[in-house]
């Protein structure tokens, strides 16, 4: 069946939408940072499941080996995980500090709480 | 978490083996699975570890405030000091062939070279971002 | 990893979500074993199941572990999840025309990566491919990455060591006579 050799991208959708839907429903800043993990997570397997070669193995050369898959999105995506992790280390410190400022990490009891200077 | 016996005796007999482990990831990343980053993040849990363990100001004197952050700042100029010195001798920037006269040999030892230079960095980011929460009083 | 997601999104135990965050993490990284990228599971395994589970919870021990209830009216979760449905069923409608699974004709094998597989262990010395292509031919990549890190670390310290150095002057105005 054609359409089925796609599950990979539906996945990955499933993944993406959950993190995305918490993210904007959600008006707590530690679940957001939760949800854009998610959201991030799904983009990453999005990248090495391109980067899959049916009947491949990982892309360390060895004897009597033909096929390897992609190490490009291998790449990009080692990186990518680390920035994240030190992406979101600011997020939290941000909103540990705003927790200080405001006493309250809601997005609703946020809103208006601003001194008016 | 220092009052449990048993979590006390665990974690000093693993610190020891996440940091062999850590080097060996450092060092074998071009043979096998590993690299910087990787063992960047395990050196760091090493003594996120310790921390969790014997307290965050125990931990602090183990790596003071300024070996992290120099670490921080070293390991980007190992890298990028690993470019002006391929570009002093000859080569372009990064191009880690013209660090020997081999180019293979010169790429081998300018990719160990920059992997260290990132595991040293991830490692310590990592350990300056856990002693800043973890030092960190509670407010409001 | 969907029965953690729905946990996650229903939870509102903060660090049960914060946990299953971590749960989930491993998960993703038992999948991209599976998917051949074991650099990449290793280090999600390490960063996203152990470091970013205890950056979280050291944030939560600053805050509040506790979700407050939504005081939204039901027509905002419905319209949210209008877009989020919306938006899914774009994405799966424009994933029709990508290449199937593991197809190796796919555009994306095209270009570079043959080359890199080809002549990467001759040229530099290193069979792991991954960190060939990471440290050497992508070096220059890979130098702004550590720099982005380097930027976040000097980040998080400045968002604390500020307010610390920020607060002495007006601690008697408030801020800092509740500190436990």
């Amino acid at each position: 069946m054609e359409a089925f050799g796609l599950y990979n991208y539906w996945i990955v959708i499933f993944l993406m939408m959950s993190g995305f839907y918490v993210v904007i429903a959600r008006g707590n800043l530690v679940k957001k940072l939760v949800g854009l993990n998610i959201f991030q997570a799904s983009v990453f397997v999005f990248y090495i499941s391109m980067g899959k070669v049916a009947g491949g193995t990982a892309p360390i050369i060895a004897e009597g080996v033909e096929t390897y898959s992609n190490p490009l999105p291998h790449v990009l995506i080692l990186t990518a995980i680390v920035v994240g992790v030190a992406t979101t280390a600011l997020g939290l410190s941000l909103v540990v500090r705003i927790n200080e400022e405001y006493g309250t990490v809601e997005e609703e009891e946020l809103a208006g709480k601003d001194p008016a200077e | 978490m220092s009052h449990h016996l048993v979590v006390r005796v665990i974690a000093k007999f693993l610190i020891p083996f996440i940091m062999l482990f850590g080097l060996y990831v450092q060092f074998h990343g071009d043979f096998g699975p590993g690299g910087g980053f990787q063992a960047g993040v395990i050196f760091a849990s090493a003594f996120i570890l310790y921390a969790l363990v014997f307290g965050v100001e125990t931990a602090r004197k183990v790596v003071p405030d300024w070996v992290v952050r120099t670490g921080i700042a070293l390991g980007g100029l190992i890298f990028g000091g690993t470019g002006i010195v391929s570009l002093l001798k000859g080569g372009n920037y990064l191009d880690y062939s013209a660090l020997k006269a081999d180019p293979v040999a010169g790429q081998h030892i300018g990719i160990l070279v920059i992997e260290l230079g990132v595991g040293i960095t991830v490692a310590s980011v990592m350990t300056a971002i856990f002693f800043a929460f973890a030092g960190r009083q509670r407010k409001g | 990893m969907a029965a953690t997601i729905f946990m996650v999104v229903r939870l509102r135990n903060l660090f049960a979500v914060v946990m299953l965050g971590g749960i989930y993490s491993l998960l993703a990284a038992a999948l991209l074993v599976v998917l051949d990228a074991v650099d990449v599971a290793f280090t999600e395994a390490a960063v996203g199941a152990g470091i970013s589970t205890v950056l979280a919870l050291g944030a939560l021990s600053l805050t509040t572990s506790q979700e407050k209830e939504p005081s939204r009216r039901p027509l905002y979760t419905l319209a949210v999840l209008f877009v989020v449905s919306v938006t899914g069923a774009a994405l799966i409608f424009g994933s029709l025309d990508m290449p199937l699974f593991g197809d190796p004709a796919a555009p994306i094998h095209g270009h570079v990566a043959d080359t890199y597989l080809a002549e990467g262990q001759a040229a530099t010395g290193v069979p792991n491919i991954v960190t060939a292509v990471l440290a050497s031919y992508r070096g220059f990549d890979t130098l702004g990455e550590v720099m982005v890190i380097f930027t976040a670390g000097i980040g998080v310290l400045l968002a604390f060591a500020s307010a610390q150095a920020g607060r002495k002057p007006d601690d008697e105005v408030g801020g800092g006579e509740d500190d436990e």
